[in-house]
């Protein structure tokens, strides 16, 4: 039982992690905590769902036809709302109101547009194979969903320390000010980080919804309150952190709710995370006062 | 009353042919949820009320006299069941009421019967304790602990189950009281819980609760869950690879869950007061009626209330009617524990009512539940091996 609970563990904190990686990034780059990155990840899904039924698209083209679209919606979220407030150099506290708005928004375009019920992908399209290694039963599915996360996540990570952009987004993250001093495109840096962060998040909504194959307008919800989780343990807008935090939490969710009880296994999860906090107030990797933006 | 002329003519030929007889319209005060939130039960049973007080008058009324339906929306709300209920009993002086719809207002408008003394009639009441209320309170609504032992006991027999697991969502009253009902019975049939998992509304993952379900290797997982959740439940079951066979409440009375679960949700058992494909002709003239009057597929609580107004029709028939209403509605109840009918949910008698504290009770429905396995995803009426 054990070996089939971390595997539900990888699946569960490897989606996490993906989703929190977005999160964390657009932190780190533009000082700004975006609540609406839960509605974003809904849409990704939704997106999915819709290029799979109504264009009958391959799950395969769906993924990045979702990613494409929460990106625009992401960069779009960043255009409209959050450079303008940078324009007037609105206190941080302001972005991160006007994404609760946004998130609000968003989920409720989703009910109007698809009804307040559950919606789930065609079993059809979904992965089939599936195999029993001694007592661990693997779907096909959950592997594609590790694979997919990991993969990018791998990606992000070769993008920011390997190259030229990377290093540019290094170098905001330090400080905005000076990255502009010497050169750097910032504003459209900040574009290109909205889209990345929104489209990763939208790909982290289509892997939930093809696991649990449930698709609701709320769904941000709960995945944002663990995002946040998330980034607060690994250090804000580190991205090793949110890595390494979304596993653990998705790990500590699993065996809560599988070795003490079914009810507590957010408490226990947020508990933990409490605990940590308590011993390393700054997250694992912290850097959280480091940065007064 | 406004009579259209037609309508005049026809009573006027109705009482012709029924040699002139003079007998004055049977009042009967239907009570229920027509707006509100509990509409979609109440309509149900309204409708069902309509269709057999049509059937009954169209064969020629009970002994000569005509059905009149005084017809109130009590909204669902308990006040509002209590105010329908006064003016029912005191302004336009019904013989009996049928309704209200929810338990909830049961609670709150029996009493009133009760001191009244005229009969208070619940189709829809499913809540424990309903006829504790006094003597002049019935149903032939079936309760959960009445349809689950069956269920289990089905399902046991078919499987040859030794020993389960237990899912429930333990944050709302329904599943919650489903289950209780449940643990009740597996403690009675003496079937040992493997682990007894729990969840919460809006929750769509239920692998880590299943992969422990799993690993005590259950022959059958007990599951009070509302349909939306069973189905995932179901589908990530087999996702981990569990096999075991579902047992469900009322919840699992929706074609949705099937739907959705696919083949998930194969060989589940499943008991219901009412079944659709009940061949009896009581229930198939009623299925086609309904469906020819409303346009719609009937559902449980249109049976029941449907079965309501043949139980009522059948105590009239057995009463001597003397035009004092006080004696006649003491006559009335006096008749209906009495009636037996052959209904739309099958053969219906009452049997009284056990209180807790020894007072005397009401009556509830002595019926046996029509046990569901659900073969090729669809709803398979089980009759044993």
């Amino acid at each position: 039982m054990l070996e089939q609970q971390l595997l539900n563990a990888l699946t569960l904190g490897s989606v996490y992690a993906l989703f929190a990686l977005g999160f964390t990034l657009v932190f780190g780059v533009l000082a700004v905590i975006n609540l609406s990155h839960g509605a974003v990840f809904m849409a990704g899904s939704y997106a999915a769902l819709f290029l799979v039924t109504r264009f009958e698209l391959p799950l395969w083209a769906a993924l990045p036809g979702a990613a494409l679209f929460s990106g625009l919606l992401g960069l779009l979220v960043d255009v409209l709302i959050l450079k303008p407030l940078r324009a007037r150099n609105a206190p941080h506290l302001i972005p991160m109101i006007a994404t609760i708005g946004v998130g609000i928004i968003l989920t409720s375009a989703a009910q109007g547009l698809f009804g307040a019920e559950i919606r789930r992908f065609p079993e059809e399209i979904l992965p089939a194979g599936e195999f029993t290694v001694g007592e661990v039963h693997v779907r096909a599915l959950e592997i594609a969903i590790v694979a997919i996360a990991f993969a990018l996540m791998g990606l992000l990570l070769w993008v920011l320390r390997g190259s030229q952009t990377g290093r540019a987004l290094r170098a905001i993250a330090e400080s905005p000010k000076a990255a502009w001093l010497l050169g750097i495109n910032v504003e459209r840096l900040f574009h290109v980080t909205s889209f990345v962060a929104a489209a990763l998040g939208g790909v982290a909504g289509v892997l939930i919804g093809l696991d649990f194959n449930a698709i609701t307008p709320q769904m941000g919800q709960p995945i944002l309150h663990k995002g946040i989780a998330v980034i607060i343990l690994g250090g804000m807008g580190d991205i090793r952190g949110a890595l390494i935090g979304g596993l653990f939490l998705g790990t500590a969710e699993v065996l809560a709710k599988g070795y003490l009880s079914s009810q507590m296994g957010d408490a226990i999860a947020f508990g933990l995370l409490f605990l940590i906090l308590l011993l390393r107030p700054s997250g694992l990797f912290g850097r959280v006062l480091e940065r007064k933006a | 009353m406004k009579l259209k002329p037609t309508s005049l003519l026809l009573t006027a030929l109705c009482a012709g042919l029924t040699g002139g007889a003079t007998a004055a319209d049977l009042k009967i005060g239907v009570a229920e949820a027509l707006t509100g939130g509990a509409a979609q039960y109440g309509v149900s049973n309204r409708n069902g009320i309509q269709l057999a007080a049509e059937e009954i008058n169209a064969k020629g009324g009970i002994n000569g006299s005509k059905l009149q339906l005084v017809v109130e929306d009590e909204q669902g709300k308990k006040e509002e069941a209590i105010n329908v209920y006064k003016k029912l009993i005191f302004q336009d002086k019904v013989l009996m009421i049928i309704g209200p719809t929810l338990s909830n207002s049961m609670f709150a408008a029996g009493p009133v019967a009760n001191s009244a003394k005229i009969v208070a009639f619940g189709t829809s009441n499913t809540a424990n304790g309903i006829t504790d209320v006094g003597p002049w309170v019935f149903r032939n609504s079936v309760m959960e602990s009445d349809v689950l032992p069956v269920t289990v006991a089905s399902a046991v027999k078919h499987y040859k189950i030794k020993q389960v697991a237990v899912i429930y969502g333990n944050d709302d009253a329904f599943t919650k009281s489903g289950y209780d009902v449940f643990k009740q019975v597996l403690a009675e049939q003496k079937i040992p819980v493997t682990t007894t998992e729990t969840y919460v509304k809006g929750d769509v993952d239920f692998k880590a609760q299943l992969t422990k379900i799993k690993a005590g290797n259950p022959d059958a997982v007990v599951c009070s869950c509302l349909a939306e959740e069973a189905a995932n439940i179901m589908l990530q079951a087999r996702g981990l690879g569990l096999k075991a066979p579902f047992i469900g409440g009322n919840g699992f009375n929706s074609p949705k869950l099937f739907e959705i679960s696919k083949l998930a949700g194969e060989g589940t058992f499943v008991g219901s007061p009412w079944s659709n494909s009940n061949p009896a002709p009581a229930n198939k003239n009623f299925v086609t009626a309904y469906k020819q009057k409303y346009g719609s597929e009937p559902n449980q609580f249109a049976a029941q209330a449907y079965d309501a107004v043949y139980i009522a029709a059948e105590a009239l028939k057995a009463t001597k009617l003397s035009g004092n209403l006080d004696t006649d509605r003491e006559a009335l109840k006096a008749a209906l524990p009495k009636v037996s009918i052959n209904g739309a949910t099958g053969p219906f008698k009452f049997r009284p009512a056990k209180t807790k504290d020894g007072k005397p009770g009401g009556w509830d429905a002595e019926q046996k539940p029509f046990i569901y396995m659900i073969q090729g995803g669809k709803f398979t009426l089980y009759t044993g091996k």
